[in-house]
């Protein structure tokens, strides 16, 4: 039998390697793909809850995360077109017109 | 260590480094298709976990629609110069401290949590009998009716987002 523990370690871990991502990528679609490793990381420890409490309200929040995560996506790549529409990149710290 | 234990770090070590590969890599399409692979090891993670219905969506929604989203906007912006140019801020030792020190803080939390498992109704006997996919459904549309619902709307705002977001501007 696996520890609970480990998989919530492993949650642990994965995320803030996703964290790390979102902090040090300058690539902005890569900054989207850091938010779903952090997304998916919490999934893996709803599921765990979810087996090893014998409740099946952890299933069930996973099911909305990867609803909210899709619309996410789907959003986030939006702003991403429009925004390189009007000035062509996607450079995180070259995309300052908000700054004062 | 037990064969499920060695399964567990079979995952748990190729999950942590498929992931650091995901965040380390230059040109963002490998990124994705290491991503590809990392989603593929969820699910299988999630089957490990009696969850096959969340295994189920895993490869459909995640690697099937959104992975497909992220690769056709890569595609779409046509990043090709972008390669030759370094990969992360300059701020990035910030990134890395700060990302450190919160792993490092989490674990030191977690090594001291105790859980106290009630345990529920939803035993594995009951699951392997009546069926995951059958039992999340029961729930999904009894007790957790409105969250559905609401989930239905924020795919709507999505919908809507994304097409008012991209469209032409009217002159």
């Amino acid at each position: 039998m696996v520890p609970l523990s480990w998989y919530i370690m492993l949650s642990a871990v994965v995320f803030s390697i996703g964290v790390l991502g979102f902090l040090m990528r300058r690539n902005l679609i890569m900054v989207f793909l850091s938010i779903e490793l952090m997304l998916n990381s919490i999934n893996i420890s709803l599921a765990a809850f979810s087996h090893y409490l014998q409740s099946i309200t952890g299933q069930i929040m996973v099911f909305l995360v990867i609803t909210v995560a899709a619309a996410e996506a789907a959003i986030g790549l939006a702003i991403l077109m429009a925004f390189y529409k009007n000035n062509p990149t996607i450079k995180a710290d070259e995309i300052n017109l908000l700054k004062g | 260590m037990t064969l499920p234990q060695l399964f567990f770090a079979y995952f748990a070590v190729s999950i942590t480094g498929l992931s650091l590969l995901v965040v380390t890599r230059k040109n963002p399409v490998h990124g994705v298709l290491w991503m590809l692979v990392l989603f593929v090891h969820i699910a299988m993670l999630y089957l490990f976990l009696n969850a096959e219905f969340l295994a189920a969506i895993q490869i459909i929604i995640y690697a099937g629609a959104i992975l497909v989203l992220f690769l056709f906007v890569v595609m779409l912006l046509n990043l090709r110069v972008e390669e030759t140019e370094r990969r992360f801020q300059w701020s990035w030792p910030v990134g890395l401290v700060a990302a450190g020190g919160y792993a490092v803080s989490l674990i030191f939390i977690l090594v001291k949590i105790t859980v106290f498992p009630q345990p529920g109704h939803y035993t594995i006997e009951k699951m392997q009998t009546e069926g995951n996919l059958m039992i999340i459904g029961k729930v999904l549309y009894t007790k957790y009716l409105l969250p559905f619902e609401i989930t239905s709307l924020i795919l709507l705002v999505a919908i809507i987002g994304a097409v008012v977001l991209t469209k032409k501007k009217q002159e």
